[in-house]
């Protein structure tokens, strides 16, 4: 049978973002999917060179909206290794609890996101109003929605106030209550399942052998996270990582979902257990040497690599996000899947493209 | 022309493309529509198809290679339509201004009716710049009442 391209994307109406994929098919079987890249491509790795490394966190922030939040920990976290500078216990635990809330936004957006991709638009709105609840939280500790500038070499720019934190208890409680009305309906629904089950399956064996991270390498069963070598205060946390073992959408669904009530309780226990004290140490001179800096995002493992020649400008930051490591996976998945699952594979792996071409 | 006229104002139908977000707006743009802000209120509908469209969102400065996607579906797009440019880098290229793929911002390739500063840019804002396109839309369809004569 001859063979027919289409292209998927750049402006696609599941995408919020342009990835473009050029789908080999034959008939409504997909052959081979060919990645185009640079439709977000900025250069923002060369900025950072131009601009002093203070200034570079916010700079790195903008690489990504979604987990910025995790970007200027990635690199500021580099930065105070090459400084040695001890972050303050207070700074530490504020870092884990801006961090969760982030993870908790950014699965939420994304279970919408994939509701909405397999035309369950009732479902897409329901989550996203929860989520509203956490961006007034943002708001409320930061002054900003989305893109919150919070974090600082050394430590974090703001503090929480005793009565916010017992507030934001409060508001993960409402949305864990919100959640538990919602989860039924990606556990059990018919419709769902009928999308997700058996759809996208990559094997354990695979997902390690194509490099697969975060909630991809977890759903295939492999039990890797980050956040378990114990950056900020994540040592002196309790949890465990959720991990699956089908491999296929709807494995990473239940990952994803189940990881924000891992994140909700993360954030409780970091109230718990928060000291009082500076939020941040105060850095004094430039940075001279070379470090490697990881820390878990939502979507996976996020590697900064920072040189520093004394000055006040780096010499290099490089990036490996999350997405670019599971890429691969995603073309590896989606060769002999039919045409109407192409939207829910690609959101499975939770794209973030602006962090990937950076 | 004037029923077609009042009933594009009640109803805009909204397009959104990300030239080189940093996804921020992005999801504020998709934030507008969920039910704390809906936009639905105004008869705002989200669509994919660029013909359908009579208001093209654009979130983040233009690229090299996003110039021609995005002069492509300004193109396509029916008369009259409005463009908004939302975010910093849609506006002037903001933080992204002096990188070496970034041309600036998105008034180098296409014309644009309503500037959303911010950073990001809040869903109130959004909603806001949607609402101001609409007026320019008016002057735009009645102007082109006066050309077809």
């Amino acid at each position: 049978m001859a063979k027919t391209i289409v292209p998927f994307g750049p402006q696609h109406p599941v995408l919020p973002e342009p990835l473009q994929l050029k789908l080999v098919m034959e008939d409504e079987k997909i052959v081979e999917a060919i990645p185009a890249i640079g439709y977000v491509h900025r250069g923002l790795e060369k900025l950072t060179e131009l601009k002093e490394f203070t200034q570079n966190v916010f700079v790195v922030e903008r690489i990504c909206g979604i987990c910025s939040f995790q970007h200027a920990m990635a690199y500021c976290q580099g930065i105070e290794s090459i400084m040695n500078i001890q972050v303050p216990d207070r700074g530490r635990y504020l870092r884990v609890i801006w961090a969760e809330l982030h993870r908790i936004h950014s699965h939420l957006l994304w279970l919408g996101l994939l509701a909405d991709a397999f035309g369950f638009e009732s479902l897409f709105m329901q989550v996203w109003r929860d989520r509203e609840k956490i961006m007034d939280i943002m708001e409320e500790t930061a002054g900003s929605r989305v893109i919150i500038s919070a974090n600082t070499i050394g430590g974090t720019r703001r503090d929480i106030s005793k009565e916010m934190l017992s507030k934001i208890v409060g508001v993960v409680d409402e949305i864990k209550a919100d959640l538990n009305r919602v989860e039924s309906v990606f556990f059990n629904d018919y419709t769902v399942k009928q999308r997700l089950v058996g759809v996208g399956v990559l094997s354990k064996d695979k997902a390690y052998e194509l490099g697969a991270v975060g909630p991809m390498a977890r759903a295939s069963g492999i039990k890797q996270d980050l956040r378990m070598t114990g950056y900020a205060a994540y040592g002196e946390l309790d949890f465990e990582p959720v991990v699956e073992t089908d491999g296929d959408c709807y494995a990473r669904t239940l990952v994803r979902l189940k990881e924000v009530y891992q994140s909700i309780d993360l954030v409780k226990q970091a109230v718990a257990k928060i000291p009082e004290g500076e939020t941040f140490a105060p850095c004094k001179g430039n940075p001279d040497g070379e470090t490697i800096s990881r820390v878990e995002q939502p979507r996976g493992e996020v590697l900064y690599y920072i040189r520093a020649n004394g000055t006040k400008n780096l010499e290099r930051l490089r990036v490996r996000t999350p997405t670019f490591a599971n890429i691969p996976t995603l073309l590896h998945m989606l060769p002999g899947s039919q045409l109407a699952d192409v939207p829910v594979i690609i959101l499975t792996i939770d794209p973030c493209i602006s962090c990937t071409e950076r | 022309m004037g029923i077609i006229n009042s009933s594009r104002k009640k109803s805009p139908w909204v397009m959104h493309y990300a030239c080189t977000s940093c996804n921020g707006c992005d999801i504020e743009v998709l934030a507008c529509l969920t039910p704390v802000f809906d936009a639905e209120r105004f008869g705002i509908v989200n669509v994919g198809n660029p013909k359908h469209a009579d208001v093209l969102l654009v979130t983040g400065s233009v690229n090299k290679k996003n110039a021609r996607v995005l002069k492509n579906l300004y193109n396509q797009m029916p008369e009259p339509k409005a463009v908004v440019a939302i975010g910093a880098c849609a506006c002037t290229g903001g933080i992204f201004r002096d990188c070496y793929n970034v041309l600036g911002g998105v008034d180098k390739v296409i014309p644009v009716d309503v500037y959303v500063p911010g950073c990001c840019a809040r869903p109130e804002a959004i909603i806001d710049g949607i609402v101001m396109a609409l007026g320019k839309m008016d002057e735009k369809a009645k102007n082109m009442k006066k050309v077809s004569g």
